[in-house]
């Protein structure tokens, strides 16, 4: 790019000069904020999982990841997450569909997103006092027996955000749907199903499949509500790992916690290469 | 410790923290008894009696107090009836604090001006911190019973309250443990947290050990119980809290007794009882900071705590629902506020009390068969 330096005395320092900045320069925020707050508190963790509370280094924390107390953890933070994720993107992609049915413009659609874009944030201790109170074993509606079983009750009420969650990042790739395409199969003699089967799922399914993942980690991550769920059995990680930080009764141990994110960390990596397989499989039309 | 710490109440922290900045400046110089040097004395007595006490703590003006929710065991009345007397101001930080910050805050703030000069834990975090702290024996220290302070006075239990059963008085009366295993309690039976890592809630478990023939030194029937509620469908797995109790989702509660009196949780059809074979007390503990900024109005705090006077802090934690540690004696005295004594749920039957090493053992063996009892 030629930049006119023809500044010839009065304001030489000023005028035309360009700062030689390499081109990545730009990124650095981003990696900055991604290298503090993402990669440095998990390299704590994973280097405090290989220590003992002495502070030296063991392999024999990993042991607790063998412990099947520890290993009950995991399949109910793994069962919880998958059942609530599923239950919120079917029902999510239903509803998502039914408003891209309608008026783009009509007070429906704007009702319900700006709903979805609350009730996919509401969570935590208010959200479990919400149910517990209207539902619970002393409820105001009705006495439901089962909520406090593992997962059913808390699912229903990881439900309320999932779905609305699902309704806002599902919603945009429902809207790509070009009326076109239906059309074209149809005058091409397709029912329903085969547009469906052929065309539509097709083309939707990448887009289902990540807004799935997105919902197993947030059902994963979630900690506040369970907890104010119920506090008497840690059935996931996260509850096991606030009660392995805060014992005020002489259990508290940083290291077995650390170890337990630890293998979280792990579910985490094997849940997104089994997502990356799906995708590009689901994917291999677009190649 | 585990408390609803209001917030609005930062603000008087704030207001005092300012007074107090103003205020500090003008003392140090002023000193009278400029001979004693009362962050080495262990007593009153020692540095000249209260008179010099206090006159060298009015020269300092201040005092640095943490971890003190005004709304627990009246420590709001307290504060402000020292500083009434004394005309000393108190620099109240962190209000909403825990026992360990406390200690966390001693180490971290050493040589300044706003270390804490006297702190209030829990028995755990006193026992292990002694180095910390500087021995100093109130005037009323053969008040505080042998097994309730450190012997050279480096820590001494100050308030507590025994382990309770409260409870919505639409049940009628309850006189015993076992009725709550009646179908009428079904779904109602909540502790204040998780016996693993809440030391209330493991003392619920263990005063329901001692009402089923277990001991301090062995919690397995308190566990047996809470299992037998479980099965019943009367165990409740949330943390009962104020607002649980105030929607009536927890209508049971097993936690100490001055955080389970009507007047507390604000609920007036609300009833406590303590069974008579498993009365299982629980302590705070006052220390002095070695380090103290104000060594002198320190001291004169520990004394203003435990005066046994009507407007002393032992009558005025005693009406805020907790029992001062002095209190037997005062009974026999005649210091007692009677009136305010006669509010808290009678005891009858030895109280005891657990050890840190009897704590312990019951959290070791919870770890491995809490979980498994009521899931």
């Amino acid at each position: 790019m030629a930049v006119a330096a023809t500044g010839t005395g009065a304001r030489p320092a000023r005028a035309g000069r360009r700062l030689s900045v390499p081109n990545w320069i730009g990124t650095v925020p981003f990696f900055g904020y991604v290298a503090i707050f993402l990669l440095w508190p998990t390299g704590i963790v994973v280097y405090d999982a290989f220590k003992n509370p002495a502070g030296n280094f063991t392999l024999s924390g990993l042991t607790a990841l063998g412990n099947s107390q520890v290993r009950g953890y995991f399949i109910g933070s793994f069962k919880l997450s998958l059942i609530s994720a599923v239950i919120g993107a079917v029902f999510g992609a239903i509803l998502a569909y039914a408003i891209a049915a309608g008026n783009p413009d009509g007070m429906i659609r704007r009702l319900y997103l700006s709903v979805s874009g609350v009730l996919a944030q509401f969570g935590g201790v208010t959200l479990a006092f919400a149910f517990l109170v209207l539902i619970g074993p002393v409820g105001l509606l009705f006495h439901a027996g089962w909520y406090f079983n593992f997962p059913w009750g808390i699912t229903l009420i990881y439900a309320y955000f999932q779905i609305p969650l699902m309704v806002l990042v599902f919603l945009p790739a429902i809207d790509g749907l070009k009326v076109q395409w239906r059309e074209a199969s149809e005058s091409l003699g397709s029912s329903t199903w085969q547009y469906w089967r052929y065309v539509g799922a097709p083309l939707l399914m990448p887009a289902f499949l990540g807004a799935l993942l997105l919902l197993f980690a947030n059902a994963l991550s979630a900690y506040a509500t369970i907890q104010a769920w119920e506090d008497q059995v840690p059935y996931t990680v996260p509850q096991q790992i606030y009660n392995s930080m805060s014992s005020e009764v002489g259990l508290a141990n940083i290291n077995y916690a650390d170890v337990l994110a630890l293998g979280m960390v792990v579910l985490v990596a094997i849940v997104m290469t089994g997502y990356a397989l799906l995708q590009r499989r689901a994917a291999r039309w677009l190649r | 410790m585990r408390s609803p710490y209001k917030f609005a109440l930062a603000g008087f922290a704030a207001a005092a923290l300012l007074v107090a900045g103003c205020s500090s400046s003008s003392s140090g110089s002023s000193s009278g008894a400029a001979a004693v040097n009362w962050a080495t004395e262990s007593s009153a007595a020692g540095g000249g009696g209260m008179t010099a006490l206090i006159a060298a703590a009015k020269a300092e003006g201040t005092l640095n107090v943490i971890a003190l929710p005004p709304t627990w065991a009246n420590y709001g009345t307290i504060i402000s009836t020292f500083e009434k007397k004394y005309g000393i101001k108190i620099n109240s930080a962190l209000p909403d604090g825990s026992s360990q910050q406390e200690v966390d805050a001693i180490k971290s703030e050493n040589g300044s001006p706003k270390a804490p000069d006297v702190v209030d834990v829990g028995l755990a975090v006193a026992a292990a911190n002694t180095s910390l702290f500087a021995p100093y024996e109130v005037s009323t220290w053969s008040a505080i019973p042998a097994a309730q302070k450190e012997s050279t006075g480096l820590w001494y239990e100050d308030y507590g309250g025994y382990m309770a059963v409260g409870y919505s008085s639409k049940f009628g009366t309850i006189t015993s443990l076992n009725q709550l295993l009646s179908p009428q309690f079904k779904n109602d039976v909540a502790l204040n947290g998780n016996p693993t890592s809440a030391n209330a809630a493991l003392n619920g478990v263990m005063m329901a050990s001692l009402a089923n023939g277990g001991s301090v030194s062995n919690i397995g029937p308190g566990v047996d119980f809470f299992a037998k509620l479980k099965k019943a469908g009367n165990f409740s797995p949330i943390q009962a809290t104020g607002a649980s109790i105030k929607a009536g989702t927890t209508p049971v509660v097993f936690d100490w007794d001055y955080l389970n009196l009507a007047s507390y949780v604000g609920v007036s059809n609300w009833k406590v009882f303590i069974p008579q074979n498993a009365v299982l007390g629980g302590f705070y503990a006052q220390a002095i900071n070695k380090n103290a900024p104000h060594p002198a109005a320190a001291r004169l705090w520990e004394e203003f705590l435990y005066s046994q006077a009507a407007d002393g802090g032992q009558n005025l934690w005693l009406e805020g629902g907790a029992r001062p540690v002095e209190q037997p004696t005062m009974t026999s005295n005649g210091t007692i506020n009677t009136a305010a004594a006669s509010k808290l749920p009678a005891v009858t039957g030895t109280p005891v009390f657990l050890s840190p090493a009897q704590s312990t053992t019951a959290a070791t063996y919870l770890a491995t068969n809490w979980a498994k009892a009521v899931s």
